[in-house]
């Protein structure tokens, strides 16, 4: 007999098997509750950036910048922070990945895994306030510009280094997928090492190693706490490496607690299309997984 | 017969634990050799030691004389001992992400080379050699992972052939497959000890009856007893051999 959840009660009796049913029912019913409760906020923030985001989506939001009220040059910084981040730390990320998955068996792996761990788990303002000090460091010694210290270098530095680790252990496990005889076949067919990790090992894992990058480019696009303190912010357009920078969780924040309603208006919108660069990055790793599946 | 594979005082270990113990035997020319024993005996790790796979694995280790025509494989480099000695494996392992094409041409073109149609012969004749090329020329774009698990050894086969090895190694090919396509690899094996030296381990004793000319039986470690396959079954000198042959242990 088995109880078909919602639609019927099992009879009012309390022998063993109807016991089991009405044991069934709670659990059921308590795990339903459990996927609401964790759902609601997902379900609020999406529903809310989604109804009053949309009412600010027009030309004008995106042709402004925040000086006016605009959002233009808050898309433009995140793009160049998320790129220039991605550039130092993708290559970076995935290297330490391939050497924690092919060559880290012994006391120094286990190390840089256990390091690379602990970095994953740093709170992001704390890595902010470590490349603000590194460059204020470099500033006062006289090695760089004072003007580096809240500049787009600045920031990146500060997105890179939350991003390697995250990169990095991601892509090790991507590449611990691969299975041994896939490696042992091409190193059978007199395959040096290095070209079997960079032809054959890296290829068999490259949906996972996509996805990894994705969401870190994912988790970095929505840093707020490190740009305080680094990247700043700006009112303006891109003015170069050296110069602050907007993105758009900084202008969220600021937008957000200003007094005016347009701008409050304007966090809305500018919320949304973090949500959305977000959710495409999301659905586009998975279309990737999926792909690359499906050909196999 | 000419002597291919000259084996002297062999011994491997994984860390501290000894798995084959001064082995020495030869293996000829354009013959197949097969390697019987039970689980656990050795064979693996022997065969593994003849293309020096067995150092691949973390901790592994091995000491003595392989010589390969006369020349000591420790001494060469590792990559170029195992072009000239191929393997196939127990599982079949092609490359998923790679076509049939590109799986066959795979050990030529990541060992540098680029020509295509020096490309397209190698996979042809390896296809050929390899019996398969009739049931997949014309998919040789598709997954190499989408074949039946028997085509898929062959294809393992035909990639090894592809760089041209003189011995080809392999590890129990046959243990995962049904008695049909057993039968199609077995075939395969015959024709090829023509061009090149064959080992095959095998814990399927008729199957070294049926395709070796030479058997050696390994027992925890150590090589009791090594000739003529016929002889081997028929008249065993050691009475570990007969035990094991007539299936009083193992």
């Amino acid at each position: 007999m088995r109880l078909r959840f919602p639609f019927t009660l099992p009879p009012f009796r309390f022998d063993r098997a109807t016991r089991r049913l009405w044991k069934d029912l709670f659990m059921s019913v308590a795990a339903l509750v459990c996927v609401a409760i964790a759902l609601m906020p997902l379900v609020s923030i999406l529903f809310e950036a989604g109804a009053r985001g949309l009412q600010s989506i027009q030309p004008g939001l995106f042709l402004f910048d925040t000086r006016d009220g605009g959002i233009g040059n808050s898309i433009q910084g995140t793009l160049i922070l998320v790129a220039l981040s991605s550039g130092v730390a993708l290559p970076v990320g995935i290297l330490t990945g391939v050497y924690l998955a092919e060559f880290g068996k012994g006391r120094v792996g286990t190390g840089v895994r256990f390091f690379v761990d602990v970095m994953t788990q740093i709170p992001s303002i704390v890595v902010g306030i470590f490349a603000y000090s590194l460059i204020l460091t470099l500033a006062f010694s006289g090695l760089v510009g004072t003007r580096l210290v809240f500049s787009t270098v600045t920031g990146v530095i500060a997105l890179a280094t939350i991003m390697i680790p995250f990169v990095a252990r991601t892509s090790e496990e991507a590449l611990r997928l691969v299975p041994i005889s896939t490696r042992e076949a091409a190193l059978a067919l007199g395959i040096p090492r290095h070209r079997t990790i960079l032809r054959v090992v890296l290829p068999s894992s490259a949906s996972g190693l996509i996805t990894g990058a994705l969401l870190g480019v994912a988790r970095v696009a929505g840093e707020t706490a490190p740009l305080l303190v680094t990247a700043l912010g700006s009112l303006y357009g891109f003015s170069g490496l050296d110069q602050p920078i907007e993105s758009l969780p900084h202008t969220i924040y600021t937008f957000g607690l200003s007094p005016s309603t347009a701008e409050n208006q304007a966090a809305w919108g500018a919320s949304l299309v973090l949500v959305l660069i977000m959710l495409t990055i999301s659905i586009v790793s998975r279309v990737i997984v999926r792909l690359r599946s499906v050909s196999e | 017969m000419a002597v291919k594979i000259h084996v002297e005082g062999l011994s491997a270990w994984y860390g501290a634990k000894k798995a084959i113990q001064d082995i020495g035997m030869d293996f000829a020319e354009h013959e197949v050799t097969a390697i019987i024993g039970p689980s656990g005996c050795g064979k693996s790790t022997l065969i593994r030691c003849l293309n020096r796979m067995h150092e691949t694995i973390p901790k592994a280790r091995a000491e003595g004389k392989v010589l390969l025509d006369g020349e000591d494989i420790y001494e060469l480099p590792a990559v170029t001992v195992r072009r000239q000695i191929g393997m196939v494996f127990q599982k079949a392992n092609p490359f998923p992400t790679m076509s049939i094409y590109d799986n066959v041409a795979a050990g030529l073109r990541l060992n540098g080379e680029r020509n295509r149609s020096k490309l397209d012969a190698g996979v042809l004749k390896s296809l050929k050699a390899a019996a398969l090329w009739d049931e997949v020329k014309d998919s040789l774009d598709k997954g190499g992972a989408g074949l039946s698990g028997g085509q898929q050894q062959r294809l393992c086969i035909a990639r090894a052939l592809a760089v041209e090895p003189e011995v080809l190694l392999m590890d129990e090919p046959c243990s995962a497959l049904d008695p049909i396509a057993t039968a199609k690899i077995e075939d395969l094996i015959f024709d090829l000890k023509k061009g090149y030296t064959v080992v095959i381990v095998t814990h399927n004793m008729q199957q070294a009856a049926r395709v070796a000319d030479k058997t050696a039986f390994l027992y925890l470690g150590k090589l009791v007893e090594f000739k003529n396959t016929r002889d081997l079954f028929e008249r065993p000198d050691q009475e570990l051999t007969e035990k094991y042959i007539t299936g009083r242990f193992g």
